[in-house]
């Protein structure tokens, strides 16, 4: 893997920067020169057709599959150097879900690091895992073995896991994907709560309709990038059509941007 | 009978109960390793590790003989089933990462090509004049018979050993088996750490070649980690209770092979093992047979 130097041009205010990422499948690429700087302290999604390379891009990012080019930094850090501030959430659909473990055995794998080879997950370590499964409403079911929770309540498991990382950086691969209103609100609270402590966050979103009211930033992306920054700026129907090629109609890029029509 | 139970009770000799004491710890060894090994759904790999260690006995033996040494030498040839053990599973893991073959494949290619060669070494060892007596052929099935006491001592100082690295490793493990990506981006190495997993593995096996014999040590690798799952829905306790049911297994089955020392030690632990399978498939609570029709009734009748 290229460990190239701390590259010059990156913005200050970018909790999370991508230079030149490129993942390829056999011969296939998946994502081609990806360039992104998701800013602090704001809610990011990576949004764009089905294989587009969104959640290539979040694993890739992470070193989860291997990449052809690219660099990636947390803040000022190199990524290697910075994982103890990052948390992931992956898709719900990559586990075994009757595997043996409670809900909190799988929030307390967050403190696992911390913990080391030999410590002992103390009383302390216990009463945090119990905060985070309290600020997603868990709490109650946590002697429940995971196999037996609703697919909305095991995504609210994996987030207090993140959160138990107590983390800078958040990355979530669609965490709203097949939850319920109740989850999905639970989840937005919790995401809100952490923006305003200055955390940075990054998700894989597939809603297009709920972009503009929950996200700060949006990078579309099709293999390659199609358009990065606010709202107001890279969510337009111009964009959306660059993206999904057409295969958006006119009247719902219309419904998805109502107030500034086409840009 | 008598003799059973005197061997079960540390009463048939000093030797006998060193026997005992080692098989237990071993086989306490083999049900915690092997959870992990069942939870990452690897159960075939230890299967192929298993049957590589085979040509490494062979060299190990003509290797003792013909520096003049004694070729039964047991930390010898332990010695020398690792290294081909260890060389079949990078073999493995290389054709997976490296090739377009699945690991299945690798599994299939690794085992009968390490078992044959293994094979082939034993019969030229049979046509050797030290060789006659080699009794090698007991480390397919395992026995007791004739186990000297520092084979007992061997066997048990590397079970603990072995114990103990499961216990430390027990949290990377987990993480590796439940949810990979997760722990890689947490900063876990998963290609050590699965390595490591194997490598307890292949030292669990090697250890027991001995006693249970390389072609069913899977079986109490795998065992008692399913059997232990009828009982718990924690990791953190399934591993030390299909040690338990490993150790038990691996205890009686010694005792009763050391009281009737015609019978091979490997298929007795196995089957007691496999009984206590059977027991907890039918008798466990939650997740047993029996508990389920009674729910699934209990279910129909409230409905009905």
């Amino acid at each position: 893997m290229p460990r190239a130097a701390k590259p010059k041009a990156l913005p200050a205010q970018a909790a999370f920067s991508i230079r030149a990422l490129t993942v390829s499948y056999g011969e296939k690429p998946a994502i081609i020169s990806i360039d992104a700087d998701f800013p602090k302290a704001a809610m990011s999604a990576i949004i764009g057709p089905n294989g587009a390379g969104k959640s290539t891009l979040l694993k890739a990012s992470l070193g989860l599959i291997p990449r052809l080019s690219g660099l990636v930094c947390v803040a000022d850090t190199p990524l290697d150097q910075a994982l103890a501030r990052i948390a992931y959430v992956p898709q719900r659909a990559s586990i075994d879900w009757d595997f043996p473990a409670t809900v909190l055995d799988v929030v307390q794998m967050g403190l696992y690091r911390k913990v080391g080879l030999l410590g002992r997950l103390s009383g302390q370590m216990t009463q945090r895992a119990r905060a985070c499964l309290d600020r997603v409403g868990m709490v109650d079911l946590l002697d429940r073995q995971i196999g037996q929770l609703s697919g909305g309540q095991q995504q609210r498991v994996f987030l207090a896991r993140a959160l138990a990382q107590d983390a800078d950086l958040y990355l979530l691969d669609e965490p709203l994907a097949g939850v319920d209103a109740a989850t999905e609100r639970t989840v937005m609270d919790v995401l809100k709560g952490l923006r305003k402590d200055g955390k940075a966050i990054v998700a894989v979103h597939h809603d297009l309709a709920t972009v503009q009211d929950y996200f700060d930033h949006v990078l579309l992306l099709n293999v390659r990038k199609i358009a990065e920054g606010s709202i107001a700026k890279a969510f337009t129907a111009e964009t959306l059509n660059n993206a999904y090629g057409g295969r958006l109609s006119a009247r719902h890029v219309k419904e998805l941007i109502p107030n500034r029509g086409k840009a | 009978m008598n003799s059973f139970l005197a061997a079960i009770f540390l009463q048939a000799g000093y030797n006998a109960a060193l026997v005992g004491i080692g098989a237990g710890l071993l086989g306490f060894a083999a049900g915690a390793t092997g959870s992990f090994v069942f939870l990452r759904k690897r159960a075939l790999v230890s299967d192929a590790i298993a049957h590589a260690t085979l040509p490494g006995v062979g060299l190990a033996f003509i290797l003792m003989v013909l520096l003049g040494g004694d070729g039964r030498n047991l930390a010898g040839l332990l010695a020398g089933s690792a290294i081909t053990a260890w060389t079949g599973l990078l073999l493995m893991e290389w054709i997976t990462r490296r090739t377009r073959l699945s690991e299945d494949t690798a599994i299939g290619a690794v085992l009968g090509v390490f078992f044959g060669i293994g094979i082939v070494l034993l019969t030229v060892i049979q046509n050797m004049s030290a060789g006659r007596q080699a009794g090698l052929e007991s480390y397919l099935l395992g026995s007791t018979a004739g186990m000297l006491f520092e084979d007992a001592a061997i066997i048990a100082a590397g079970g603990f050993l072995a114990l103990l690295a499961t216990w430390i490793l027990r949290r990377p493990m987990t993480l590796a088996c439940f949810d990979p990506e997760y722990a890689a981006a947490l900063g876990y190495n998963i290609r050590r750490i699965d390595l490591m997993m194997m490598g307890l593995v292949m030292a669990v096996t090697v250890i027991g070649l001995k006693l249970v014999g390389l072609i069913l040590i899977v079986a109490l690798l795998i065992i008692p980690a399913v059997t232990a799952r009828f009982w718990t829905q924690r990791a953190s306790r399934l591993i030390w209770i299909a040690g338990t049911i490993g150790g038990l297994a691996a205890y009686a089955g010694a005792a009763i092979s050391a009281s009737a020392p015609d019978l091979p030690t490997g298929p007795i632990i196995v089957l007691i093992a496999a009984g206590l399978f059977t027991l907890s498939l039918f008798f466990a609570p939650t997740r047993g047979v029996i508990a389920t029709f009674l729910r699934h009734r209990l279910a129909r009748m409230e409905n009905a």
